[in-house]
């Protein structure tokens, strides 16, 4: 019962591959938000707050529907993507991957910023004081100190980004080997008589991936603590 | 020599001081509450001062007038803090390279050894922060601006965090390094007593303003007014 299909494959690569691409496009922006919102006061900073935190209350329909009118190719800023960079979302994993990214960025910054919260800033004023530069002082004490929140951040994204359905669907579909992920995989396999064998397997692999990835952040956290508490 | 002449306003509290630096060590003494750290942030550069003027020899690190105000990473200064602030994921190693490092200096060994040995942390290297003791600590952090080359020394209440016995543990370090490593203090602390072993000069502070300065024989008349 456990041999996958060749499609069971391909779906489970892709959502890898989505998951994996949304995490990492969404790193730096996450890194760069949850950094403004903890260190920065500035006019509109509520705002975005609060544009950040909107897809873990929006409906995911409708974050993916706004997706859709946006980045898909009539969509100004899918238009001008195409036009310019030749980038094109729609119907595209990219798509996929930019939906899962926007539904995963709350999580991220969230994790990220607690972490920025509670470093100690005497320490960069230290490492200012010793000829960092401002930019400097972030990449060398800030970032390694708030590690272990941005890998807690990166894989909460991942998981959020591995389980997307609703958005996904409505912006890119379910097309299989280009669109259709795990989740969408299941779905399909649940709505078509005698499918539920080929759903469960993929539920397997699911929580199977999942889980991996928990392990993996813990033992990541783990070894980054270490480094501040002694050798 | 550092020429201070400064004022700011931090909500009541208002600073309005101006003193020179004379001799090797110069102290900023007095009690909890008169403006000596915060003098000596503006003088770091951590704070803006609202107006006057700041400069060391001949460069000027601040100016209200003229609008220059030399930013923290570019002035030079070494900085230790009452709490050391060593970076806890780096080795003690790493944190007294850090300063050579974004000072973009070159490796100097023979100064990091001998700078090493004056504080006799050779031992430590290896180690992270976390697993120093206060004394030990405090004795990196004096090593670690040091090895930026720094035309200043600020220190901060080095030893307050310390028991009597690390403060006598630590001062013959102190003393060494004045009279060994040429690198002109500025020495804040509210004891008579410390200052007397490693200060050469004394600039009295009360409620943000400089109530005396001169020499050693200041800090007599401080321990009479505390009787």
């Amino acid at each position: 019962m456990f041999d996958l299909t060749p499609d069971e494959w391909t779906a489970i690569r892709l959502s890898i591959r989505i998951a994996v691409v949304a995490t990492a496009v969404a790193l730096p922006f996450g890194i760069a938000v949850a950094w403004l919102l903890a260190r920065k006061d500035f006019w509109g900073k509520s705002l975005l707050d609060g544009i950040v935190h909107l897809p873990l209350v929006l409906p995911p329909v409708v974050t993916g529907y706004l997706l859709l009118i946006s980045f898909g190719r009539r969509g100004p800023i899918g238009a001008f993507l195409d036009e310019h960079f030749g980038i094109v979302f729609s119907f595209r994993w990219t798509g996929a991957a930019l939906a899962c990214g926007v539904m995963a960025f709350p999580l991220l910054v969230r994790a990220i910023r607690l972490s920025f919260e509670a470093i100690d800033r005497r320490l960069e004023d230290a490492a200012t004081t010793l000829g960092a530069s401002p930019l400097r002082a972030f990449f060398t004490v800030t970032l390694p100190l708030a590690l272990p929140g941005v890998i807690a951040g990166m894989v909460l994204c991942f998981a959020k980004a591995l389980g997307e359905f609703g958005a996904t669907i409505t912006f890119v579909s379910n097309i299989p080997g280009e669109t259709q992920t795990i989740s969408a995989a299941i779905y399909t396999l649940t709505q078509v008589p005698g499918g539920d064998t080929a759903a469960f397997r993929l539920v397997v692999v699911a929580i199977v991936i999942s889980l991996a990835a928990l392990i993996a952040s813990e033992w990541f956290a783990r070894r980054a603590g270490m480094r501040y508490h002694g050798d | 020599m550092l020429s201070v002449d400064i004022e700011k306003r931090l909500g009541d509290f208002h600073i309005k001081v101006a003193f020179e630096s004379k001799g090797s060590v110069t102290a900023l003494f007095g009690s909890s509450g008169s403006g000596k750290t915060s003098i000596v942030n503006m003088i770091a550069g951590l704070v803006k001062p609202d107006r006057g003027r700041i400069a060391l020899d001949d460069t000027v690190l601040f100016e209200s007038a003229a609008r220059v105000n030399v930013p923290v990473y570019r002035r030079r200064i070494g900085y230790v803090f009452q709490e050391g602030r060593l970076f806890p994921h780096m080795s003690v190693a790493a944190n007294l390279d850090y300063g050579r490092r974004m000072s973009g200096l070159a490796r100097d060994d023979g100064e990091q050894r001998r700078i090493v040995e004056l504080l006799d942390i050779g031992h430590l290297l290896d180690r992270r922060p976390g697993k120093l003791s206060g004394g030990e600590r405090q004795r990196v952090a004096v090593g670690r601006a040091l090895l930026m080359r720094p035309r200043l020394l600020l220190l901060d209440e080095p030893l307050a965090s310390l028991d009597i016995a690390r403060k006598r543990e630590i001062l013959p370090y102190l003393v060494r390094l004045r009279d060994e490593a040429k690198v002109p203090m500025v020495y804040v602390s509210h004891h008579p007593g410390e200052l007397r072993r490693i200060a050469t000069a004394v600039v009295w502070l009360d409620g943000g303003r400089v109530m005396k300065s001169g020499g050693l024989e200041l800090l007599d008349q401080a321990d009479l007014d505390a009787l």
